[in-house]
């Protein structure tokens, strides 16, 4: 067995017998084991049950059409409720909180035979870009330990990228599925809001949080995708549409050139997303500039929405029910602030207090409904694309992966890492992140940002630029990780 | 009251609405239960759970704005209003803010004597109710009860158009027979199934602009409410009387004492943050929606009054008390329809049975008469068979056992002393035995007269009709 095996790979050997459900399971929680010291990317592993699971596969295997993915390994995020098995957030307020009950990403994704290696590391409550916030370490980049890998599925990224997981589940709200993935060299689908239930997957910024697939290939993150998606009865924002299909047939489409957001970008990076433009010219699609307007509001506009959300989806963590509870109080709103204080980081409290106030009476005008208009306009700026072309290819991140603490001092250069996924997910669009190159030994991603459900057309776009080259099949090579 | 003052006053009802379910989750709504079992991971706010809107909530609420004539509206949309507390278990509650579902109505509520107001009704909006705080059963700490977290609320806020306490509990006692009678609440007070806020200020007569206001929260009977009211408007009359001002502040009556009592100041208003829930999308009402919620309604009180003033001829404040609970209203009706005359069944209703009914504490609900057997009896009296006092007799007798009516009358011998020779010769003999009081109504003292109907009355051990026995006597004495 090798680690970086696809999904229709593992599948076939599956039913050939080539290994058991058991020995694959074995084989993943080893290289966990072997390298997770060194990466952080699990909080939580679960051997226990994932071989309990695993077995229950191979019984299933046995029989006639066992679910597509049945047997094959699979990581959660450390947000996605699992009944019976810790779900922190990587917050010390929820660091022994045992959700009773499975989210519906993690119900549907078993139920489609995936067996769950147990839970990725994250930045706490989905709040950064770098997983340098967790409250359980930082996550180390595959491709350089020195750096981050992104976040705030950073986790769930460096998991799939180092082979330690070969499906993960992941979640974005500006940007934490596709940044990671850029970072650390793999494909990742932040679907259209609405398309993959939120039921159980802890909020952070309810009108823009949406759970999505990461894999090594476009492929992958499409039958990672048909376990996850599909209207959900207990979370009213679930869309009641049909479920992804890919065009039929090999579709040339109109790809966007948005030409002006590369004006400001590294020179080595947009070279990168240069050449694939040329290779999606190769394969017959055709590029036509797009100017999408409103841009350049959409970060700050993000993170006062974001963290207006965040300040009231966080007040539930009191210490009274559940979470951490401070050991010795004065009175309640004592026990209120001592629980919260000693709760949470630094950047989930920055965000409490910049949404608080925002959502405050004689700002709120100002920030809070200044911001909604900005949405709309960067939305409607992107409906208008739409009408001439069926995508838009654009850069997901500034730069490459960088090295830790490198953006502590100023919160705002952190925040500009996404500049370039926060539009789309204000619009509430599906982009599929996939990598297009590497600078200085760093993986480079470039998006493909589709209309509203139209998952399947980037999809296709991703498949066919993969089918045609490489480098989604560059890993990492992780002596030092093994030796660390 | 100082006839210089008057006093304006608002009032907000809080409505809990008999949905079997939570407003945003399955767990079913239940009075009693022990608590925190009727409380699942969306009432007890676990992470990553996630609200859905109970649509039969909706239709309770739409029917209530149809019954007040008012707007419903297209969109509505859901808010967070931000602020901790214990029994808050999301640190927010899912309230309306900006865009109610039931928009400006209207609702006529009528004075003990006789006149009719209308009252405009600002909004209604639909909410989320809070858990309790137990602070009797814990030494040194609170229990925390769910139970009660995200059941759902009408919240109904009136423009304050009441001009004295009496017809703020008027308007009170109106909201509630309407929404007992759209049975969208059973209107258990006692329960907490509806709760009264009032807003109330005093202005020197002929002022157009509103004095400073108080609030008193959370009253929860008629009686209580007038009685809040009287003492507060009479403590701000005091107030401005010495020269003061009045404090815009929380009240609370304290039913045992008889007073208002300040809770909080409002001077610093609390911030509550409110903004669209994003976990809930706006709500679009469709007009087939409203249209089925409307067909659904019974005919409102409203329409029933009238038609009870013109259909038996009752007067106003008899059809007000008729039509104040569904129960007694189709109580009514039924036993009209079985031929007893309508002021009698009304006077029945309103006297004998409401006498019974509270003095076993029972509700028009549960009258243990059927409507067939008080309309045989009321007939009984229309043909003479029985006096009133028979009827009382008899109605004694249906109230508390089985049987028909005409049975009671002839196993009791409960029939009226009708025939004229029996009455007369019974008269004669009370006129022999008693000389001297005819000789002083011979000599005008004719006051003695009722005395002597009441010996003809005993006599007759009740059966004899006693204006008869009048008539008969004064025939008999030439006078």
């Amino acid at each position: 067995m090798k680690p970086f095996i696809g999904v229709q790979e593992l599948r076939n050997d599956l039913r050939a017998k080539k290994y058991s459900a058991v020995e694959l399971a074995h084989f993943y929680l080893n290289r966990i084991s072997e390298l997770n010291g060194s990466i952080n990317g699990f909080i939580t592993v679960d051997s226990e049950r994932c071989l309990e699971r695993a077995a229950l596969a191979d019984r299933q295997l046995a029989h006639s059409n066992p679910h597509p993915l049945c047997g094959i390994p699979i990581a959660h995020k450390d947000l996605f409720c699992t009944k019976g098995v810790r779900t922190t957030c990587a917050s010390n307020m929820l660091g022994s909180f045992i959700a009773p009950y499975d989210a519906t990403v993690v119900k549907q994704t078993a139920e489609a035979g995936t067996v769950s290696l147990g839970k990725t590391n994250m930045d706490e409550f989905a709040m950064g870009s770098s997983n340098e916030t967790s409250w359980f370490g930082v996550v180390r980049n595959p491709w350089n330990l020195n750096c981050v890998p992104g976040g705030s599925s950073g986790g769930t990224a460096a998991s799939v990228s180092s082979g330690m997981t070969p499906l993960a589940t992941g979640s974005d709200t500006g940007g934490s599925i596709r940044q990671p993935a850029s970072l650390c060299g793999i494909t990742g689908l932040k679907p259209t809001y609405g398309r993959v239930s939120r039921f159980g997957m802890i909020a952070f910024a309810s009108s823009l949080d949406q759970g999505g697939p990461l894999a090594h290939s476009a492929t992958d993150v499409y039958e990672l995708l048909a376990a996850m998606e599909g209207h959900d009865p207990m979370d009213s924002t679930s869309a009641d549409v049909e479920n992804t299909t890919l065009p039929a047939g090999d579709r040339s489409f109109v790809i966007g050139y948005p030409e002006s957001l590369f004006d400001d970008l590294d020179s080595d990076i947009a070279g990168c997303i240069e050449r694939a433009r040329l290779q999606f010219e190769a394969l017959g699609h055709k590029i036509e500039v797009v100017e999408l307007p409103h841009i350049d509001a959409a970060v700050a506009a993000y993170y006062v929405i974001s963290s207006a959300e965040a300040s009231t989806n966080l007040a539930r963590y009191d210490g009274v029910r559940y979470g951490h509870r401070t050991e010795v109080s004065e009175d309640l709103l004592d026990m209120y602030c001592q629980s919260r204080t000693e709760g949470f980081g630094l950047e989930v409290k920055r965000r409490i207090l910049t949404g608080t106030y925002s959502l405050s009476v004689g700002y709120f005008d100002a920030y809070y409904l200044k911001a909604q208009k900005i949405r709309r306009l960067v939305r409607d700026g992107f409906l208008t694309a739409f009408e001439n072309v069926d995508m838009i290819l654009a850069p997901v991140t500034p730069t490459t992966a960088f090295e830790f603490n490198s953006m502590k001092a100023d919160p705002v250069e952190m925040y500009k890492q996404d500049l370039y996924t926060i539009p789309v997910s204000l619009a509430g669009l599906p982009a599929l992140s996939l990598p297009c190159g590497f600078v200085n030994d760093l993986p480079v991603g470039m998006q493909l940002i589709g209309r509203h459900f139209a998952e399947g057309e980037v999809l296709a776009g991703g498949m066919a630029f993969q089918d045609r080259t490489d480098w989604h099949e560059h890993h990492p090579t992780l002596e030092s990780a093994s030796a660390l | 009251m100082s006839r210089h003052w008057e006093p304006v006053v608002g009032i907000e009802v809080h409505v809990q609405l008999a949905t079997r379910s939570k407003i945003f989750s399955s767990t079913s709504v239940e009075f009693g239960a022990e608590p925190n079992v009727r409380a699942n991971l969306i009432d007890l706010a676990m992470p990553g759970a996630l609200p859905v809107l109970n649509e039969e909530a909706v239709t309770m609420a739409v029917k209530f704005g149809l019954a007040i004539d008012a707007e419903i509206a297209e969109k509505c949309v859901f808010d967070r209003k931000n602020y901790f507390y214990p029994d808050l278990p999301k640190g927010y509650q899912i309230s309306q803010f900006e865009l109610p579902i039931v928009g400006r109505g209207q609702l006529s509520i009528f004075l003990e004597d006789g006149s009719v107001r209308q009252i405009g009704i600002t909004r209604a909006h639909l909410e989320e109710d809070a858990g309790k705080s137990v602070h009797d059963r814990f030494s040194e700490s609170t229990g925390i009860d769910l139970n009660r977290a995200g059941t759902p609320l009408l919240e109904i806020v009136t423009e304050p158009d009441m001009r004295s306490a009496a017809e703020a509990a008027a308007c009170f006692r109106q909201i509630h027979s309407l929404v007992r009678w759209l049975e969208i609440c059973d209107g258990n007070l006692a329960e907490g199934s509806m709760r009264c806020d009032a807003n109330v200020s005093v202005r020197p007569v002929g002022d157009e602009s509103f004095g400073e206001r108080t609030e008193i929260k959370n009253i929860n009977s008629f009686r209580f409410v007038e009685r809040a009211l009287n003492y507060e408007i009479e403590r701000q009359i005091d107030v401005l009387e010495a020269g003061g001002e009045v404090v815009r502040e929380t009240r609370q009556y304290d039913a045992t004492r008889d007073m208002t009592l300040s809770m909080r100041s409002k001077e610093l208003s609390d911030d509550y943050r409110y903004f669209p829930d994003p976990d809930l999308l706006p709500l679009r009402l469709s007009s087939e929606f409203v249209a089925r919620a409307r067909s659904t309604m019974p005919e409102l009180p409203q329409q029933k009054l009238e038609r009870f003033i013109s259909d038996y001829s009752l007067a106003q404040p008899v059809a007000v008390r008729l039509t104040r609970d569904p129960s007694i209203a189709s109580y009514f009706e039924s036993t009209v329809a079985l031929g007893a005359d309508p002021q009698l069944s009304a006077n029945w209703l309103l006297g004998e049975v409401a006498a019974a009914l509270k003095r076993e504490e029972k509700d028009y609900a549960d009258i243990p008469v059927s409507s067939a057997q008080l309309a045989d009896l009321i007939k009984r009296l229309q043909d003479k068979t029985l006096s009133s006092t028979l009827a009382k007799v008899v109605f004694e007798h249906i109230w508390t056992s089985d049987g028909s009516v005409d049975e009671i009358i002839e196993r009791q011998g409960l029939r009226q002393l009708n025939d004229t020779d029996e009455l007369r010769t019974l008269v004669q003999r009370i006129i022999t035995d008693h000389p001297d009081q005819i000789e002083q109504i011979q000599s005008g003292a004719t006051k003695v007269m009722g005395y002597l109907v009441g010996q003809v009355m005993k006599a007759s051990q009740g059966k004899a009709d006693p204006r008869q026995v009048s008539d008969l006597l004064k025939r008999m004495l030439n006078i």
